[in-house]
């Protein structure tokens, strides 16, 4: 009877420590002690309503699941007075929690879907701004199309010290571009107006992140990939690489400065272009 | 077709083509190799717990690794890098398909053997030597490679761009090419051996659910694991012949690197071809643990039995096509995005089914709380716990947000990691006296369980909190961003390493409770449990060939337990199906039902 009274005991404990393990998710979790950066653009209001709707349905699964274990277990600990019921199977049961976690899903599937195309799929608005990010161990660069809208052509060969991105000078779109040497300056974009960032890299596989914008995107050698957004939020605010790149991977930091768009056409018509910097 | 029984120590224990010997040799080198994945992780936490802090005597140890007693970053990378592939594939592969698929799947289905006992012991050396040649590479100049265990190019395929990209590389990708070398002959002989060697009355639908786990894996590791073993072929010739399968031209601080045309892209769509496959490899033999576990010692059948035969194959037919979820934001055409959003989330409705139907098999059940149950019952929660917030990371514009940052740590630390920890552990406790015809401690054991129950949940579920703050994975210091909230992220990362060094000194009470049981433990009966496969109607341990001179006759399915009407609460797999007394309407109707499920 001893061991009778133990497994009791430890039937107990299990539960209890469920118990725990469900107070504490949603204490620390609705308590919001530890949360998402402060939100600075457009889709990122949408982003953060799809995690906070899968957070509420998983947390609500998440406590009906681990209750249900907790009481199991302490419900049908062992007795050697009683037998267990031989109970094999159950279609109704089955096709319960079969229609129930595939009607929850298709819903998060359909809202993830329609928003994942809004935000990757949709073409971004003609009068864009557009800039052009680049990734090197372990620091960033960028360049900007000038008054024409467009970039130059780029070819890695053409690197040098003089011309870090390889631009060729001889594109005729290439004359007003106006590229930067890392870490010379930060990068501006104008507030409540569609960015078209690009994305390259010299060496390895970079991600350009940016916490606050919701923005990440992979900056891959060999290819050219894009994102787009709209900044909501004038300020400074820092972007890392989320792509792990070599022992410097932890301080690869850039900053970008959000302003009103004539303040940062104003700072571009000051730089110097392609055509004045590489002769 | 059964090999002579051996006489000499090295043909019996070291040289063995006995699968019960085999099992046992890849479980204590799983150990091993996770006992190492293990000490690196520490070393990690002791550098995310305590940045710049002066430790004089690891300074002392390990001169290289720790430059004036500090971390050097080379040397994070590298255990990493090194930890996660011990743990993914000589750790939890090794332990759970290894160990179990030898130990069981002859035992199980009532054969002498596996198909091919000589291939077999050769996919156990050939693990054995991918293990030497990856702890050889901490000895290679750069040391280990530190591209992540995911080895993405071309951080990994030139060697200017990390100091692990030198030989620790090269070491690395010999490694796993070796490993699947083994994998893939253990993979052919466990299928050839469920499909041909089952005895008499063994019908498909009479398997034991770990049979069908290992036998659905041994499939999926057949089909995804070449495909990285290509992959990796073509790295080394991208790293050594100068090809450009992987490798564009680029420039590395200054330096022309003359490749041409490389896909960097086409890497992580081979290596994700088999790394996810990889977490469903490591999860579907836990998965038939847990069911053979809790159906044991919850003394009733396992619920839904074909539907959980079924979800399985669900689980493994979509693991093929949902790789791309790693995927959504490096490059990878968006519309693909979409289409393996709707498969990585539709994979979580045979999960949801698996996880009810254990709940099922509890209501009503007879619970005997001993060690592997309480392993088994610690899965069910941090399966749970883990496969939700996979939810959040399947669903792209979420990932955006989400994607390479602790996050993701904590989602797959909890649901391949933990879980599948728990059922290996639930594994090992319920076969041990199996395996070495002893007993293991049971108040060591439980004591173990607690402190892993406790100490995993108070390790990973912090980091989800890492994961919302945006702190991103793979970073050798936080210091570095004023968007990373320095006192709260460090204060976590704190208790998450105190908490880690606690969780790995429980470890320490298995091994010692493993190796002092296996030696000194009270002798064990056949069947201690009192359960109904056939591996507990042999000695303990079974003899070479397993079965003297008969081989077992099978003539029901393996979850009778509690039958109404039954003198005891199991009836063995050997044991006839009685004619159905008159009066026992009831028994009789359960009686034709397994009759039913065995012609399925």
């Amino acid at each position: 009877m001893k061991s009778k009274s133990l497994g009791r005991i430890e039937a107990l404990l299990l539960s209890l420590s469920l118990l725990a393990l469900v107070v504490i998710a949603i204490v620390t979790l609705s308590g919001r002690f530890w949360w998402l950066p402060p939100l600075a653009s457009e889709h990122g209001r949408q982003i953060d309503f799809l995690f906070t709707t899968t957070l509420v349905i998983t947390g609500a699964v998440f406590i009906l699941v681990q209750l249900l274990l907790a009481f199991l277990v302490f419900r049908y600990s062992g007795s050697k007075e009683r037998k267990a019921i031989y109970f094999t199977e159950n279609k109704t049961l089955e096709l319960a929690w079969t229609i129930i976690p595939a009607t929850i899903l298709t819903i998060l599937i359909f809202f993830g879907g329609r928003l994942w195309s809004k935000i990757q799929l949709s073409e971004p608005p003609k009068d864009a701004f557009k800039v052009e990010v680049w990734g090197e161990q372990f620091r960033w660069t960028f360049r900007y199309p000038g008054k024409d809208g467009k970039f130059g052509r780029v070819d890695l060969k053409l690197i040098s010290v003089e011309n870090p991105l390889g631009i060729d000078k001889n594109d005729p779109a290439s004359k007003d571009d106006i590229f930067f040497f890392a870490g010379e300056e930060n990068m501006r974009i104008p507030v409540n107006k569609p960015v078209i960032v690009y994305l390259r890299s010299k060496d390895v596989i970079h991600s350009f992140y940016v916490p606050h914008f919701r923005v990440k995107q992979d900056a891959v050698p060999g290819m050219i990939t894009r994102t787009w957004f709209v900044p909501t939020e004038k300020g400074e605010f820092e972007y890392a690489c989320a792509e792990l790149c070599g022992l410097g991977h932890y301080m690869m930091r850039g900053v970008i400065v959000v302003d009103d768009e004539e303040k940062v056409q104003q700072w571009l018509s000051e730089q110097l272009t392609v055509a004045d910097v590489l002769p | 077709m059964v090999h002579q029984e051996p006489k000499s120590f090295w043909t019996k224990y070291i040289f063995s083509q006995d699968a019960k010997i085999i099992g046992i040799q890849y479980l204590i080198t799983a150990f091993v190799m996770g006992f190492l994945g293990m000490v690196l992780s520490w070393l990690m936490r002791l550098q995310l717990g305590w940045s710049g802090k002066q430790f004089p005597w690891l300074g002392k140890l390990m001169p290289q690794a720790f430059e004036g007693g500090v971390m050097k970053p080379e040397f994070y990378l590298a255990s990493v890098t090194i930890h996660g592939t011990i743990m993914v594939f000589f750790f939890l592969t090794a332990g759970l398909i290894g160990c179990f698929a030898n130990f069981l799947i002859p035992l199980q289905i009532g054969a002498r053997d596996m198909a091919f006992p000589f291939v077999n012991m050769l996919s156990y050396w050939f693990f054995f030597a991918s293990c030497l040649v990856l702890i050889a590479s901490f000895l290679a100049p750069g040391g280990p490679a530190g591209a992540g265990w995911t080895m993405y190019p071309p951080l990994s395929s030139v060697k200017e761009a990390l100091p692990g990209s030198g030989w620790g590389t090269t070491l690395w990708l010999i490694a796993m090419a070796l490993f699947i070398v083994s994998t893939t002959m253990g993979s052919l002989n466990y299928i050839t051996t469920v499909l041909n060697l089952r005895t008499k009355g063994m019908t498909m639908g009479r398997l034991p659910l770990t049979v069908w786990a290992l036998l659905i894996t041994s499939f999926l590791g057949l089909f995804s694991f070449p495909v990285l073993f290509a992959g990796a072929v073509m790295l080394l010739l991208d790293r050594h012949l100068g090809t450009s399968f992987f490798t564009p031209y680029i420039v590395l601080a200054e330096k022309h690197i003359p490749h041409e045309g490389g896909l960097p892209l086409l890497w992580q769509h081979l290596f994700w071809y088999l790394g996810h496959p990889e977490v469903y490899i490591v999860i579907l033999p836990a998965m038939g643990i847990v069911s053979e576990v809790i159906s044991t010692h919850a003394r009733k059948p396992i619920f839904g039995y074909k539907v959980m035969v079924l979800s399985m194959c669900a689980i493994a037919f979509l693991s093929f096509i949902v790789w791309g979820h790693h995927m959504f934001v490096s490059g990878m055409n968006p519309w693909l995005g979409t289409a393996f959003m709707t498969t990585t989330l539709i994979i979580a409705v045979p999960s949801a089914i698996k996880t009810f139907n254990w709940l099922a098999t509890l209501w009503g059940a007879n619970i005997q709380f001993r060690t592997p149950m309480l392993f088994a019952i610690g899965f069910i929660s941090t399966f749970v716990t883990g496969g939700l917030t996979g939810i959040f990371l399947g669903n792209p514009p979420v990932d955006i947000m989400l994607h390479d940052t602790y996050f993701v740590v904590a989602h797959f630390h909890m649901v391949m990691g933990t879980a599948a920890l728990f059922a290996l552990y639930a594994g090992v406790y319920h076969w041990f006296p199996k395996m070495f015809g002893r007993m293991m401690n049971e108040k060591l054991g439980k004591l173990h369980f607690w402190l892993t129950f406790i100490g995993a949940y108070a390790v990973f579920f912090p980091m989800h909190f890492l994961g919302f703050m945006g702190v991103p994975r793979r970073y050798y210091a936080f210091d570095q961003f004023q968007f990373i909230p320095q006192l709260p992220v460090n204060n976590i990362n704190v208790f998450i390493s105190v908490a880690a060094f606690a969780v790995g000194i429980a470890q320490l009470i298995f091994a010692i409770n493993f190796v002092w049981s296996a030696f000194r433990g009270p002798k064990a009966d056949r069947n201690p449990w009192k359960a109904n496969t056939l591996e507990w109607q042999a000695p303990s341990p079974p003899p070479h060939g397993n079965w003297g001179e008969e081989l077992p006759v099978v003539y029901r399915w393996p979850y009778d337990y509690s039958v109404p009407g039954a003198d005891e609460d199991f009836i063995p797999q050997t044991i006839p199906a009685v004619p159905a007394k008159v009066s026992g309407v009831e028994g009789k109707k359960e009686g034709d039902g397994k009759e039913d499920g065995s012609k399925a």
